[in-house]
């Protein structure tokens, strides 16, 4: 299967990924190539098969007691941002 | 005290010289940053050493061992892969995105590893986000494999590998998603147990693909990893998919006799591209098994060979999913000036995520969007449950399964950085595993070409102890696991 520039183009801009200009040829050959590979897939019956999205038969995702559990520690996490004032993440202006 | 020899050290060994009274926490910890400076320019295993913090907590356990409040893990020192939180201390990720992110708390298993009395010595290199059999795309530099520098160590635990191989650290912790931890174990020639799903708890484990990451170990010996499973497993409530069921003392059975075992030895396995050396070195192993009391059966999983595609169509679309939490506004790298949101989101993760994982989001990204999500996401899963059942059924007639855990020794640095496809093949015969959610292991079983063998088990759903003592048996006949590179003996 041959994905196109646009294709690799849109794909990124999906993934909200910014490409260089010498980087889109080298994805457009790879992923081509990936696709190729997992294209075998189309080949193995599966009719009547689930698909299997949990690796332990029969466990289910667990819920918890929906009660405040976690302390607040704002303060701490927002060390690791980029940009914050009076507690509030800073971005680019979203509304004009 | 003298400080003991760590090219002959295992955590075994060692508890019992600390309780011994032999050496103290701090010298072997002090003997252990030792090792770290000096290996660090030719392997590159680290990625940050926490010499001081070692320090403190080594000299906390000797006080604790001096007043009687020792545990069987007290003082001995050990390195965790950089993909766990730790508390206070850079964690990277292998990645750019991550290059200046201090976590806030620790993952459960550097917790759990803590309370259990051991003394961390910094991070471990590693694949950038996991994503890698060979560890070259970490963003800061390939590590090198012990027994030949110009060689991979393999990935994407290649730091946790390297440093117990060239035994600088005792033990490390690691994470298999399709092989991470068993492939650079057999690579570098030590022992690594990637166990149950949900076995070991993921919660501070920075997420790949969730459906797959285990949290496991790599260690010199199967008992080794007996002990350090044992302290890390267990149920924690803040991880959804950690399995609320008893720890086994996996060091109580180590030693049980192998007569009545029943080994299974999959068809496909051995069915092409598997190096004739590493086949050698598989089918002594064997004979070893067979001279225990085993019976070996030859056993056959159809479905298995499509487990490399099965892999790269689930594993992305999870990656896709996952990483599009870093977005450059809560933490992570963020880009010079951004023009508006988009350009922010945009360029923060162009820049901040290195080829490979850029590769597989957009792999991800494709198989789950509008028109392609039956014909590969679906799919795949469907496959999935095929490869399981074939486990399922080969479980009904055997005990473990054994085969290579690689098709070949360690190979060169930049060999296959070219093609993904000859890269993710490196992990035909793991990733098996990790879609069943299996246990498996490999162990050292020979060289090739002066390079180390690695053999696999795996096993059924929580069968941790019995594989653990089916690997120290066979560690218990031979010294492959003891053997040391050259230049670190």
């Amino acid at each position: 299967m041959s994905l196109t520039r646009a294709d690799i183009e849109k794909i990124a801009q999906l993934a909200r990924l910014d490409l260089t200009e010498a980087e889109i040829p080298v994805y457009v050959d790879s992923l081509s190539r990936i696709m190729d590979f997992v294209g075998e897939l189309e080949r193995a019956g599966t009719a009547g098969t689930s698909p299997m999205a949990h690796p332990l038969p029969g466990l289910a995702q667990r819920l918890r007691a929906d009660v405040v559990s976690e302390t607040d520690q704002r303060e701490r996490y927002q060390r690791n941002a980029p940009q914050v004032e009076a507690g509030l993440y800073l971005v680019p202006k979203v509304i004009e | 005290m003298t400080a003991p020899s760590l090219p002959a050290a295992t955590v075994a060994g060692l508890a019992k010289g600390l309780n011994a009274g032999e050496f103290s926490s701090v010298e072997l910890t002090e003997a252990c940053l030792g090792r770290i400076a000096a290996s660090q320019p030719g392997l590159n295993a680290f990625i940050t050493v926490t010499a001081e913090a070692a320090l403190a907590e080594a000299g906390a356990a000797d006080t604790r061992r001096r007043e009687g409040r020792a545990g069987p893990l007290t003082g001995v020192p050990i390195a965790h892969k950089d993909i766990f939180c730790t508390q206070d201390v850079l964690t990277t990720c292998g990645s750019r995105m991550l290059s200046n992110f201090v976590s806030p708390y620790d993952a459960t298993v550097v917790a759990k590893l803590r309370e259990a009395g051991t003394v961390a010595l910094g991070k471990l290199n590693m694949d950038e986000f996991a994503m890698g059999s060979s560890n070259e795309t970490s963003f800061f530099g390939p590590v090198r494999n012990p027994w030949d520098t110009t060689r991979v160590p393999g990935g994407s635990s290649g730091g946790s590998a390297a440093a117990v191989a060239a035994r600088i650290a005792p033990a490390a912790t690691a994470t298999d998603t399709g092989g991470s931890i068993r492939q650079p174990a057999a690579l570098c020639g030590v022992t690594g147990i990637k166990p149950t799903y949900g076995r070991v708890s993921r919660y501070g484990m920075i997420a790949f693909a969730s459906s797959l990451d285990q949290a496991g170990l790599i260690t010199v010996s199967a008992e080794d990893a007996a002990l350090m499973l044992g302290a890390m497993a267990g149920f924690d409530p803040r991880d959804s998919t950690s399995v609320d069921s008893p720890v086994p003392d996996y060091a109580a059975t180590l030693e049980q006799p192998l007569a009545g075992l029943t080994i299974g030895l999959v068809k496909e396995f051995f069915d092409k591209g598997l190096d004739r050396q590493c086949e050698q070195r598989i089918r002594d192993a064997l004979a070893v098994y067979e001279k225990l009391g085993a019976r070996l059966v030859e056993v056959s999983c159809p479905n298995l060979p499509l487990s490399v595609p099965t892999y790269y169509v689930v594993a992305p679309a999870e990656c896709s999913s996952n990483l599009a939490r870093f977005d450059g506004v809560r933490f992570g790298h963020r880009c010079e000036s951004p023009r508006n949101l988009t350009d922010l989101y945009n360029r923060s993760r162009g820049e901040g995520f290195g080829a490979e994982v850029k590769r597989r989001i957009m792999t991800g990204t494709y198989v789950l969007s509008a028109g392609y999500y039956d014909a590969y996401y679906l799919k795949a899963q469907r496959v999935r449950q095929l490869i399981s059942r074939d486990f399922a059924e080969a479980f009904g007639q055997v005990d473990l399964l054994l085969g290579p855990t690689s098709p070949t020794a360690a190979f060169a640095i930049g060999a296959k950085t070219e093609d993904p496809i000859t890269m993710y093949l490196n992990d035909i015969y793991t990733i098996g595993a990790n879609l069943a959610g299996l246990p498996a292991m490999s162990l050292p079983c020979g060289f090739a070409d002066g390079l180390p063998v690695g053999l696999q088990l795996i096993g059924p759903h929580f069968s941790e102890a019995r594989m653990l003592n089916a690997a120290h048996r066979y560690q218990m006949e031979t010294d492959w696991h003891l053997r040391v590179p050259a230049a670190f003996g």
